[in-house]
């Protein structure tokens, strides 16, 4: 990270712990923040971010480690969620899982090596009735089939022009 | 895709403005005591009294104390909270503030678990419309020194999250793992302040009581089940969705009202729920006979219920914040337990072994999700022993 990109970041931390008198409540606001804006929290953010609540770095890793939605390591553009519970399993999660490997070139677990995409299996997202179900980022994604993956992704990266391609967070 | 054809409490019409208005006419312990003659018990799952949780707020000492709304909605199988909070959610927020008049909190947050955060932009319009019509803020609509707000808080990704002491860890920055109880969140709550935390059906629920009258409420329902539930119906079945129905429908009615009656098992309360075999459809839904927080999964004839299991205990497995030791090894033990009689390689005392782990784990867990992680494994056990093991050999 160059160092006047963690500046920015340092003050975009501290502006948000600020909203929170810098109380521990406003802790995870500020990684959900930081994972929006950089993807995922590096260890001179959560330094950072240990010192806006004055609290150590250990417990920022504590919390980070413990949700889903948090990471230490960089995701792509795009995460991919998709629902391996039970009504989503039995409506074929497992043919729209195979797809998206296949579109993608990767495995669960894995990001495209363009950084676009991270693919993930999650837990039930409340659209059981009608799954299989996905998240893209926020959005959801439902009664998904095999045929419909393709368009799905190509709805994402076609959301992003040459910048991207060219690999502005390489 | 909600079913609200059938209007009987929570999807029957209410003019919120009224109905607040009128609600902060009556006295606080009259708001109570309707709410205690409704018999009203908590829609998140637990199933306990409203009113005695709300009294115990309004009775504790605290300078501050907080009405949380509980929309961590992760069971598996479960979306009602999501179409309120799509639908519904004027009254969801009046509900929080009949709440906070009843037990004397001046604020309120909605904890939102984070793969709902596509319905955060509605829901912060919602509370902003509110404030324009002052039923929130200073001196909601004209009530001398009742002032009471809401915000947001979004959840991170975790399970355990719903379970009310680690949401509360959770909104104070920590990791979600639940904390010994006593002290319950109605004396020593968020940031140690008095907190009554309830599920958002239960808010709606009893805006409509409160308006409309405990005794109307109770014309549904059994004697120990009052009212009406939200029931989210998924699995195999023609029309699964979210339906309003009577507590105490025996679920052979409603598989017939969903197009399920071929079932060969439901899962009644989702995973932390039980598998209810074609043979006990009679048994009705309700606090007395099985419990659910409205999670009801239909399995079909053709359906594999060691698949079942272990989609199940794999769940557990990812959501048990490993806090303590019994639900932690134990859902790893299970879930190794379901692999081996996947291959055709466990013993049938091993399956009685595993049998009395799961009710150690139920007895010996912190809090209810290691409490209730065996109840699929056990009961699918029970009903299904020699369907799986006819189906299973090491040999092939
Ligand atoms: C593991 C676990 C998960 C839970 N998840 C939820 C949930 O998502 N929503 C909810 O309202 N209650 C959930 N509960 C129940 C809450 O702890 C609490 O009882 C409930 O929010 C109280 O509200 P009520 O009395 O209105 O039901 C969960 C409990 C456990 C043990
Ligand atoms: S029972 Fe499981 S989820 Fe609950 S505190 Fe223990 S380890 Fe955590
Ligand atoms: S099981 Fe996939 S959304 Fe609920």
């Amino acid at each position: 990270m160059l160092a006047s990109e963690r500046d920015q970041l340092k003050a975009e931390i501290n502006k948000m712990a600020k909203k929170y008198d810098h109380h521990r409540s406003g802790l995870i606001p500020v990684l959900q923040l930081v994972q929006n804006v950089s993807r995922h929290i590096s260890p001179e953010a959560m330094q950072d971010i240990a010192e806006a609540f004055k609290i150590h770095p250990v417990e920022v890793q504590g919390v980070v480690s413990f949700y889903s939605f948090l990471s230490t390591e960089k995701k792509g553009k795009f995460v991919i969620r998709l629902c391996r519970t039970i009504s989503c399993d039995m409506a074929g999660k497992e043919a729209v899982a195979n797809q998206l490997e296949n579109e993608l070139g990767i495995e669960f677990g894995e990001t495209t090596t363009d950084g676009m995409f991270t693919l993930e299996f999650t837990n039930c997202l409340g659209m059981c009735d009608q799954g299989p179900a996905m998240l893209v980022n926020d959005d959801i994604h439902t009664k998904v089939t095999p045929e419909k993956v393709a368009d799905i992704i190509e709805s994402y990266r076609s959301r992003f022009g040459a910048h991207v391609i060219q690999g502005e967070h390489a | 895709m909600s079913k609200a054809d059938k209007k009987l409490v929570i999807f029957s019409d209410i003019d919120v403005e009224k109905a607040l208005k009128n609600a902060l006419q009556k006295t606080r312990p009259d708001i109570i005591g309707e709410v205690r003659d409704s018999g009203l018990k908590g829609r998140g799952g637990a199933g306990f009294p409203t009113a005695v949780k709300w009294n115990l707020a309004a009775a504790a000492q605290g300078e501050r104390k907080f009405v949380i709304c509980n929309a961590d909605e992760g069971e598996p199988g479960t979306f009602k909270d999501r179409v309120l909070l799509t639908d519904y959610a004027e009254q969801l927020v009046a509900g929080m503030v009949l709440a906070a008049y009843a037990v004397g909190a001046k604020d309120g947050i909605i904890y939102l678990r984070a793969e709902y955060t596509y319905l955060k932009k509605d829901l912060e319009a919602t509370i902003e419309k509110m404030r324009g019509k002052k039923m929130l803020g200073k001196k909601i609509l004209g009530k001398e020194g009742f002032d009471f707000d809401v915000h947001i808080h979004m959840g991170s990704g975790a399970y355990i999250c719903g379970e009310e002491t680690a949401l509360i860890e959770s909104l104070e920055g920590h990791r979600g793992e639940p904390r010994n109880r006593p002290p319950f969140p109605v004396t020593v709550g968020y940031l140690g302040c008095p907190s009554s935390v309830n599920n958002v059906e239960t808010f709606i629920t009893a805006l409509h009581i409160v308006e409309k009258g405990a005794k109307w409420f109770k014309t549904f329902g059994t004697e120990k089940s009052t009212g009406t539930k939200l029931f989210s119906i998924s699995g195999d079945c023609e029309k699964p969705g979210v339906y309003e129905l009577p507590m105490g429908i025996t679920i052979k009615k409603l598989l017939e009202t969903v197009g399920g009656e071929d079932a060969k098992a439901v899962q009644v309360g989702g995973a932390s729920g039980t598998c209810v075999p074609r043979k006990d459809f009679e048994r009705v839904i309700a606090y007395e006979d099985v419990a659910t927080g409205g999670s009801i999964i239909v399995f079909g004839p053709h359906r594999d219920m060691l698949e079942v299991a272990i989609n199940f205990m794999e769940f557990f497995c990812e959501e048990s914040c490993g806090q303590c030791t019994p639900c932690r090894l134990g859902t790893e033990t299970l879930l190794e337990g379901l692999d081996m009689l996947d291959e055709g390689r466990c013993s049938l005392k091993y399956l009685r072994e595993l049998c009395a782990l799961g009710e150690t784990m139920q007895l010996s867990s912190k809090c209810g999700l290691g409490q209730s992680a065996p109840n699929a494994f056990l009961s699918i056990i029970e009903n299904f022993k020699s369907e799986i093991f006819d189906t299973r050999c090491s040999c092939r």
